[in-house]
């Protein structure tokens, strides 16, 4: 049993990390400040829930995440995972991964971290529908594991895989999507020009 | 570039969300590691997408929280007196 005074003690310090959560989940400033507001009253008010020795920052996602669905969520219509269509595995890696092959231009001294910028990458996470988005954000920006996700989302593990390797599919191709706009296109080589020629 | 084709290769990329992960056995882990090891194909593809993983995460967590985001929650504990689960 946890004690409400000391909620303010443990549990500001996950603050930051639930505030980059909320934006990503919700897109935009004044709803992840609310998100992250609503959360913490509503962690406050149950901390006598808390079991104290368990893990507070996953419980505090669990919160936000309800929280999220439960509120703030648009209205969308369903959506099975059909909808990402069927990207092939390795999408970018293919594309960008081998430099004598890359489509998008890439020297063996560029890393990852400089060619991509930081609004086209939180903008292919932010365009994933939202049952793949979830489960990315709690993966690869909060560095949950899959038991932990499948219980702040509930559902089952082989789910939380599925629509993660779907999930990260889908941003590798809006990835290279953005890339390609840019104009990081392919130099073609000669000897390949007849075949993408389409 | 090489397809990894062999099926060895084919078996080693089918667990490579698993292994970046790192929710694999410790047995399991051990066997990719080794493919790995000798298998320049698959371990530039493990490569890239575990920096592919680095750059999601760190590009996706960062974010400038408002100042007084903090002050204002704190605020809330202390005027929480109506206890109906909305903000105010």
């Amino acid at each position: 049993m946890a004690h409400q005074a000391a909620f303010a003690d443990q549990a500001m310090e996950f603050a930051p990390q639930l505030y980059a959560a909320a934006m990503r989940m919700t897109r935009n400033r004044a709803d992840a400040e609310d998100l992250v507001q609503e959360t913490y009253l509503k962690g406050f008010r149950s901390f006598h829930t808390f079991n104290e020795g368990t893990n507070l920052r996953a419980w505090l996602f669990r919160i936000l995440t309800n929280t999220y669905i439960n509120k703030y969520r648009k209205q969308q219509r369903g959506f099975d995972e059909s909808d990402l269509g069927d990207i092939e595995d390795l999408y970018l890696y293919k594309r960008m991964g081998t430099f004598e092959d890359a489509s998008i231009g890439r020297s063996a001294e560029e890393s990852l971290m400089t060619m991509l910028p930081d609004d086209e990458v939180k903008q292919a996470l932010e365009n994933l529908p939202e049952n793949f988005r979830l489960p990315v954000i709690l993966a690869d920006v909060e560095g949950f594991a899959y038991k932990e996700i499948a219980e702040i989302l509930e559902i089952p593990i082989g789910t939380v895989m599925s629509r993660l390797h779907r999930g990260r599919k889908a941003m590798q191709k809006a990835l290279h999507d953005y890339a390609a706009a840019r104009g990081l296109q392919r130099t073609q080589r000669a000897d390949e020009t007849t075949n993408q020629d389409r | 570039m090489d397809e990894c084709d062999e099926p060895d290769c084919a078996a080693t990329l089918k667990e490579l969300d698993v292994f970046l992960d790192d929710e694999l056995s410790a047995s399991a882990r051990l066997s990719i590691s080794h493919h790995l090891a000798g298998c320049p194909d698959c371990h530039g593809a493990f490569d890239f997408h575990a920096e592919l993983k680095i750059v999601i995460g760190e590009k996706c967590r960062n974010e400038e929280m408002p100042s007084d985001l903090l002050a204002r929650i704190e605020q809330c504990f202390s005027t929480d007196f109506d206890n109906d689960g909305q903000i105010g």
